[in-house]
């Protein structure tokens, strides 16, 4: 079992090697998440005007901002925050998409037409400006935040899981358990989406990829996470603030979303090359 | 025991906005198949005969005709009622790679049919039902919990018709069942169908293009061109003395066994 495990891995590495990369990225990224109050060095909102505006050094690894708070630290907790409300966007997103996507995927004819049009409706929205309007009426919260994004973001599932069902409710084997009577809802849940399921996934890892960005773009025009809660996003607009004076206060969040956002991309796009059976010439 | 009258379907290409062609691919279709017996239908691809399966199915929608199954119309009946009515007629696909599904294991796939026609089976009895008609078309009961992409052609397509024979049909429609296997593969196949057919006094519908196979299994034979049955009969005759043109260029296209014999 073991050595099978290995040769698993030797063979991805060897094929998908940045997949692999992103794998990684995104392993360390979460669990750098995860044990932040473990591994933060400093407590993320303990101000220290002494120490403001320090480069980084060995006493402080990413520096200090205006109010002597460690950067490292609030990034760390920061990741917390971006992760989460990646994740749980994403989570809406996938049932609203993989709902509607079911439904007019397999009743096919009018409720399909309705929903596709409905979904193109949604499409033609620019969907930041759209949130951005809608978090200026509500609460700028991080609850908020997670439900606007998730609500914005389903037409690409639905549009995916439409398709794939097309095609797979004609196929075979989805024949033979209807010509068995399986009821419509048992061939969704147990022929229809478990043969959909790579598709889906990949696109939830490319989703959270996003929708980290949105939160960072949010937090950064101060629509989003609030101060002194740490975010990416929030602590970008206070680099910007004074960026001639503190280049580290820029330069590490920055790298952070970029590296995170980087490998969830990379992981997502081995994953959907690894299910495209095209690709597949081994 | 199961009739067919003036069965019509038509496909239409196009849009919401555009009309497309209609393809008229299944013309006043009219058979009946008796217990025990093999009626066949033979064309080339395109000729409507798997669309006849799939109607036989109420797979798809006919736009006009009949179906009836001993006295009872069920062409028109609505799925609820005609659920308790599916266990009677039965299908196998062509496919053996594309008929089983990919992320069930092999006796979830088989016992399907249970778990819609006796609900009241544990499961402990439905695997012991999958073991038994695996173990009646060949197969063995250590299999049960592999997934398909484990298995050849040959084997699929005997998991296939395990899976159709689980609710004892009366009817089963074989859709091209040995046309994507091996020669070798498809006399096991047929020689198993035969045996079946004995055992369950089983009537099947034979949908398939290879003359040669149909000869060997059918009682009667229908001639499809074009949506169109162009001659029906038994095999004997309408093998040695085809009536229509049609069946004649059929016939004589047909690839001699050996080089020796004559057409």
């Amino acid at each position: 079992m073991n050595a099978m495990l290995n040769y698993l891995l030797k063979d991805l590495l060897k094929h998908y090697p940045l997949m692999c990369l992103g794998g990684i990225i995104v392993l360390v990224v979460s669990l750098l998440a995860l044990l932040a109050p473990w591994i933060a060095p400093y407590d993320p909102s303990a101000i220290n005007v002494r120490d403001m505006l320090q480069p980084p050094s060995s006493t402080h690894w990413c520096g200090t901002d205006t109010l002597g708070r460690d950067i490292f630290s609030r990034m760390l907790y920061g990741a917390r925050i971006s992760l989460s409300v990646g994740f749980v966007a994403v989570g809406i997103s996938m049932l609203i998409g993989i709902a509607l996507g079911a439904i007019a995927g397999y009743a096919g004819g009018y409720v399909d037409t309705l929903l596709m049009r409905l979904t193109d409706m949604v499409l033609c929205f620019p969907t930041f400006f759209l949130i951005l309007a809608v978090i200026a009426f509500l609460e700028p919260s991080i609850w908020n935040i997670m439900i606007v994004i998730g609500l914005t973001s389903w037409m690409g599932v639905t549009r995916l899981v439409r398709a794939e069902f097309l095609s797979l409710r004609e196929r075979e084997f989805s024949l033979a358990a209807k010509s068995l009577g399986v009821a419509p809802l048992s061939l969704i849940m147990r022929y229809l989406l478990p043969n959909a399921m790579g598709p889906i996934l990949v696109s939830a890892v490319l989703g959270i990829a996003g929708a980290v960005l949105v939160e960072s773009g949010l937090s950064f025009l101060g629509l989003g996470v609030q101060p002194p809660d740490p975010s990416w996003g929030n602590i970008l607009t206070e680099g910007k603030d004074n960026l001639q004076l503190a280049w580290w206060l820029s330069l590490f969040p920055g790298l952070a979303i970029l590296i995170t956002v980087l490998g969830y991309n990379l992981l997502g796009e081995g994953l959907r090359d690894m299910f495209d059976p095209k690709q597949n010439n081994r | 025991m199961l009739s067919v009258e003036k069965l019509n379907k038509i496909y239409h290409s196009g849009g919401l906005l555009r009309r497309g062609q209609a393809n008229h691919a299944v013309k006043d279709v009219s058979f009946h198949i008796a217990e025990g017996e093999t009626v066949a239908i033979v064309g080339e691809s395109g000729s409507g005969k798997s669309s006849v399966a799939r109607l036989v199915m109420r797979l798809l929608p006919a736009n006009s005709g009949q179906i009836h199954w001993r006295d009872q119309e069920v062409s028109q009946l609505s799925e609820h009622h005609l659920r308790p009515l599916r266990s009677h007629i039965q299908m196998v696909f062509q496919d053996p790679f594309a008929s089983l599904n990919p992320r069930m294991r092999i006796w979830q796939s088989v016992g399907e049919g249970l778990r819609v026609h006796r609900p009241e089976l544990s499961r402990t009895q439905r695997r012991d039902e999958v073991a038994e008609i695996l173990a009646l078309c060949g197969m063995d009961a250590a299999i049960l919990d592999r997934y398909p992409h484990q298995f050849s052609g040959g084997q699929r397509q005997r998991i296939g018709i395990a899976r159709a024979l689980i609710v004892r049909p009366k009817v089963l429609v074989l859709d091209e069942p040995v046309s994507a296997l091996d020669v070798s593969v498809q006399a096991q196949i047929l020689n198993l169908l035969q045996r079946l057919q004995s055992e369950f006094n089983l009537s099947y519908l034979f949908i398939s293009h290879d003359l040669s196979v149909v000869r060997h299994v059918a009682d009667r034979v229908l001639v499809m061109f074009n949506g169109n049955v162009v001659e029906q009969g038994s095999v004997e005759g309408v093998f040695s003395d085809p009536k229509d043109a049609y069946t004649q260029k059929l016939l004589a296209a047909r690839p001699v066994a050996h080089p020796s014999e004559r057409r």
